[in-house]
């Protein structure tokens, strides 16, 4: 091997370097920028001005902080509808046979061979007020109304805060479906949600169901078995699929832009009003750092996760070992 | 044993969730009226379907000029972008796959973050570097960022396919003298193919679908078809040409992916036949 000119310092440089040089030039070294701007002051000209740290204590001050709690919240609900959606579906698609199974994964790909922004068009025609989908709301906001209005003062306000109950009693005027964060949330569900669905389908594809029949034969109910066993079985996928949804939630903007209104401001439109619109350079590097953070925690909990697992795999794997070897040498 | 129904029952409302929009999509490109959106008049009654959305497609129309401009803008820089990824891509993925260096895993970190980055902070950071730079935007700042976030994907999809790639068939290349051009053009490439068409044809409908990023370099009056798209408003009269040219589209990429999948169909059983 040692004679291979395939295998020598001089090869692995010349085929590294095309891709090196790009992403540096045009990933990394703008990171960079975006990281030094925001240590800058804006000039009324919509420049770059003197290096302060005027930009981040303006980031405190105005409504900046309600912006990215807004995006994380909205964020947090389009993940959870689509995992409690995507869990059903790639369950019943990993118990069918393999034939209906190529048919059915295919067709939750296939919307995505139309463009993304009529597909958002789309549904902008649809939500119109005058719209069937807008009397479907207001059902759906006076069932609401009537789930969660028993509820004590302070516990229903828990839910108004977390965006799940109204406030108040239902006006259909003042809640039309289009420029609300309701199509915000609809909408992205309906934009990520394959991609929640493929992670757990192939990991519930590996699954071996016949340990849930082994728990039902054991006298567990059918959700307790699914909760207990399907679950824990399928987590691998169950976290690539919180994060394939939660991390596009959270840099969305042509959705908010197009469906939200004024209503529904998140970070990545911040960002672009900050960035094109009021030319505000720092600013829109500092947001940008700021959602960059946002994106990075959860990323990081989940390689930690990992770790532990792999590290208790091995532990578990080593002891295994270690308890055949001595009953070898006992035997 | 019991077959779950509210499991199966869920996936059909999902799937009917997700087609229902390209249902309308289909639909809206056969509308009579293309400032209501409607297919009946004011006072209810049923205008019919009409062609003529599909027919200024195809002659060019003077009111549906700037949409089919940013369409085949669309279709050069994608196509611009999915060449220049896909060399990029093919030896950055030789590279990672063939050493394990210090060099490689700041490479692969390189490779890899783009991926679990939004969009919106590839497309704001280059932003940042053209102002840096003071260029002006405009086609080659769109391609450059298109080629940026394409490269990651074609790159991890010739990964996946290198890991069945026997290296042995390099090593008796060179054991029959070929020298490491010839080896790379004769040996190598070929059996990369499909990966690296695969990879093009992914790098393809990520930039003919890409909003964001473009929308952050495009500068003033360059329009790829996405953003002209979204730049619309929905009074616009011109509307339901954009939902035809969508089912154009549609029809044309199913067209294309059932004959790819008729090929590789074909390859694998006679592979299988050997």
């Amino acid at each position: 091997m040692t004679g291979n000119p395939l295998r020598s310092r001089r090869a692995e440089w010349l085929v590294t370097l095309p891709s090196l040089l790009w992403l540096g030039l045009f990933f990394a070294v703008p990171a960079v920028i975006v990281l030094a701007f925001t240590f800058h002051g804006h000039t009324p000209n919509g420049g770059v001005g003197e290096w302060s740290l005027e930009t981040w204590r303006e980031l405190v001050d105005p409504d900046y902080p309600a912006i990215v709690w807004n995006t994380i919240r909205i964020s947090f609900e389009v993940t959870l509808w689509s995992i409690v959606l995507a869990l059903p579906c790639a369950y019943a698609i990993a118990r069918m046979n393999s034939r209906w199974r190529a048919i059915v994964a295919g067709s939750i790909m296939l919307p995505f061979w139309t463009s993304f922004v009529v597909r958002v068009f789309a549904w902008k025609t649809m939500l119109h007020p005058d719209g069937w989908l807008q009397s479907c709301y207001l059902t759906f906001l006076r069932v609401r109304e009537w789930m969660f209005g028993w509820l004590p003062g302070s516990l229903k306000g828990l839910f108004v805060w977390m965006g799940l109950a109204n406030s108040g009693p239902v006006d259909p005027a003042a809640s039309t479906i289009l420029d609300s964060e309701a199509a915000v949330v609809l909408v992205s569900v309906y934009s990520f949600l394959p991609f929640a669905i493929m992670p757990i389908y192939t990991a519930a594809e590996k699954f071996d169901f016949s340990l849930l029949e082994a728990a039902r034969d054991l006298g567990a109910k059918s959700f307790y078995a699914f909760r207990k066993i399907f679950i824990p079985g399928i987590k691998q996928g169950l976290i690539s699929a919180i994060l394939m949804v939660f991390i596009p939630a959270i840099g969305s903007y042509v959705i908010p832009q197009m469906l939200g209104g004024t209503d529904c401001v998140l970070i990545g439109n911040k960002i672009f009003m900050r960035a094109i619109q009021n030319r505000n350079i720092p600013h829109a590097s500092a947001l940008a750092t700021l959602m960059a953070v946002s994106v990075l925690i959860p990323i990081a909990c989940a390689m930690w996760w990992k770790r532990r697992q792999n590290a208790r795999d091995r532990k578990r794997l080593e002891a295994e070992t270690a308890r055949l070897m001595i009953g070898g040498a006992s035997s | 044993m019991k077959r779950s129904f509210f499991s199966v029952a869920v996936l059909g409302l999902v799937l009917a969730f997700l087609y229902i929009p390209i249902l309308l999509v289909f639909a809206y490109g056969f509308v009579p009226n293309g400032i209501s959106m409607s297919f009946f008049g004011s006072d209810g009654r049923f205008l019919g379907v009409t062609w003529k959305w599909y027919r200024q497609i195809f002659t060019g129309g003077f009111a549906i000029k700037p949409l089919l401009d940013s369409f085949w803008l669309s279709i050069t820089v994608a196509g611009l972008a999915t060449l220049i990824s896909c060399v990029f891509g093919t030896t950055a993925a030789l590279a990672l796959h063939r050493w394990k260096g210090r060099l490689q895993s700041i490479h692969h970190t390189l490779v890899y973050v783009p991926l679990i980055m939004p969009d919106i902070l590839i497309g704001i950071s280059l932003l940042m570097l053209f102002v840096a730079v003071k260029v002006e935007c405009g086609f080659w700042t769109i391609l450059i960022a298109h080629v940026t976030f394409c490269v990651s994907y074609v790159v991890m999809t010739i990964l996946a396919r290198l890991q069945d790639f026997d290296d042995r068939l390099i090593e008796a290349a060179y054991d029959l003298g070929a020298g490491p051009w010839y080896t790379f053009f004769k040996v190598e490439l070929p059996l990369l193919l499909p990966g690296i068409v695969a990879g093009g044809l992914l790098a393809f409908t990520l930039s003919i679908d890409d909003v964001v990023i473009t929308s952050f370099v495009n500068g003033a009056g360059t329009n790829t078809f996405p953003t002209y798209v979204s730049s619309m408003t929905k009074h616009s009269k011109n509307l339901p040409a954009v939902f035809a040219l969508s089912t154009l589209m549609l029809i044309f990429t199913c067209a294309l992916v059932g004959v790819s999948k008729t090929l590789t169909g074909k390859n694998q059983t006679k592979q299988k036949g050997k």
